[in-house]
């Protein structure tokens, strides 16, 4: 089987469906297609290691936040807001 | 990471009824997501703190006439979002998104005469910082700029769901966009930040 996981998802098509796959919005097939296509190739394993990698770094950017005189005028503003 | 308020009409109910700490509150819960969102269509700090600013005065506008019909943060993300693409279309000069090229050059991958057409031929190798120190050094500023430089469309749906830990739904809600599209866009920009990264360690690499 191994070699037909590989040839019906060539490693161009199945990184184009990294998203799809980790939200779970793959048929069962096509899921088990790319399941077994990562099992076999190496790059492909690593490829999405590395999108993993990437979305979680994402996530640890730290936050903005408004400078404190921004949040002052909105806080300031609030308060005209709720007195009229 | 921003979570979905337990309650919003009892939100909503503090806030017409002018409680200023839950103002407060949500000012400082809502607002990091807020900013980076609008960071994404005006290119001024300054700038992107008067739209969030405006953004607020906006709610506090409508309050009366919010329905509940999305939850509240939805509704709050939703009018930054419009706020700032239309200062971000005032303040554009040109349009240079240009179509998604290919992100890989040719030979990354076989040809179609090859016995195995389109998989690998120079495939991604693990890279050699430790994913904990990715933030740190040099490849912070690589995947900031990676982030920057995504079109306009791709950088919100990013903001949302990676950065902003957004759920899918409520990041197509704010950003008026189908659930498939918002998934493209999304995969297209995580491609190109995972692209920015690798590019970067091949460039640097010792030979």
């Amino acid at each position: 089987m191994s070699d037909n996981a590989l040839i019906e998802l060539p490693c161009q098509d199945l990184i184009e469906l990294v998203t799809d796959y980790l939200e779970d919005r793959l048929t069962p097939v096509d899921r088990a297609r790319f399941e077994a296509h990562i099992a076999e190739c190496e790059y492909c394993a690593t490829y999405l290691e590395q999108m993993r990698m990437t979305i979680r770094t994402l996530g640890r950017i730290p936050e903005e936040s408004l400078s404190d005189r921004a949040r002052d005028d909105l806080l300031r503003a609030f308060r005209d807001w709720r007195s009229e | 990471m921003v979570s979905t308020p337990p309650d919003d009409a009892s939100l909503v109910r503090s806030l017409r009824e002018g409680e200023e700490a839950v103002f407060a509150q949500l000012v400082d819960r809502w607002g990091p997501a807020m900013l980076r969102v609008a960071l994404v269509h005006v290119h001024n700090r300054a700038v992107a703190e008067e739209v969030v600013q405006e953004a607020w005065l906006t709610v506090l506008r409508d309050l009366a006439r919010f329905e509940g019909r999305s939850a509240l943060r939805t509704w709050v993300l939703g009018i930054v979002i419009n706020l700032a693409r239309s200062r971000g279309r005032a303040e554009r000069r040109s349009t240079p998104t240009g179509l998604d090229a290919s992100l890989f050059s040719a030979d990354r991958f076989r040809a179609l005469g090859d016995p195995w057409p389109r998989h690998w031929a120079i495939g991604p190798t693990p890279w050699p910082t430790p994913e904990q120190e990715l933030l740190a050094g040099e490849t912070r500023r690589v995947i900031l700029r990676a982030v920057a430089a995504l079109p306009p469309t791709q950088r919100e749906v990013l903001v949302l769901r990676d950065i902003e830990g957004l759920p899918a739904d409520e990041a197509c809600s704010a950003l008026a966009i189908g659930e498939t599209n918002q998934r493209v866009l999304l995969h297209r920009a995580r491609s190109r930040v995972r692209k920015a990264i690798e590019d970067y360690f091949h460039a640097t690499e010792p030979t």
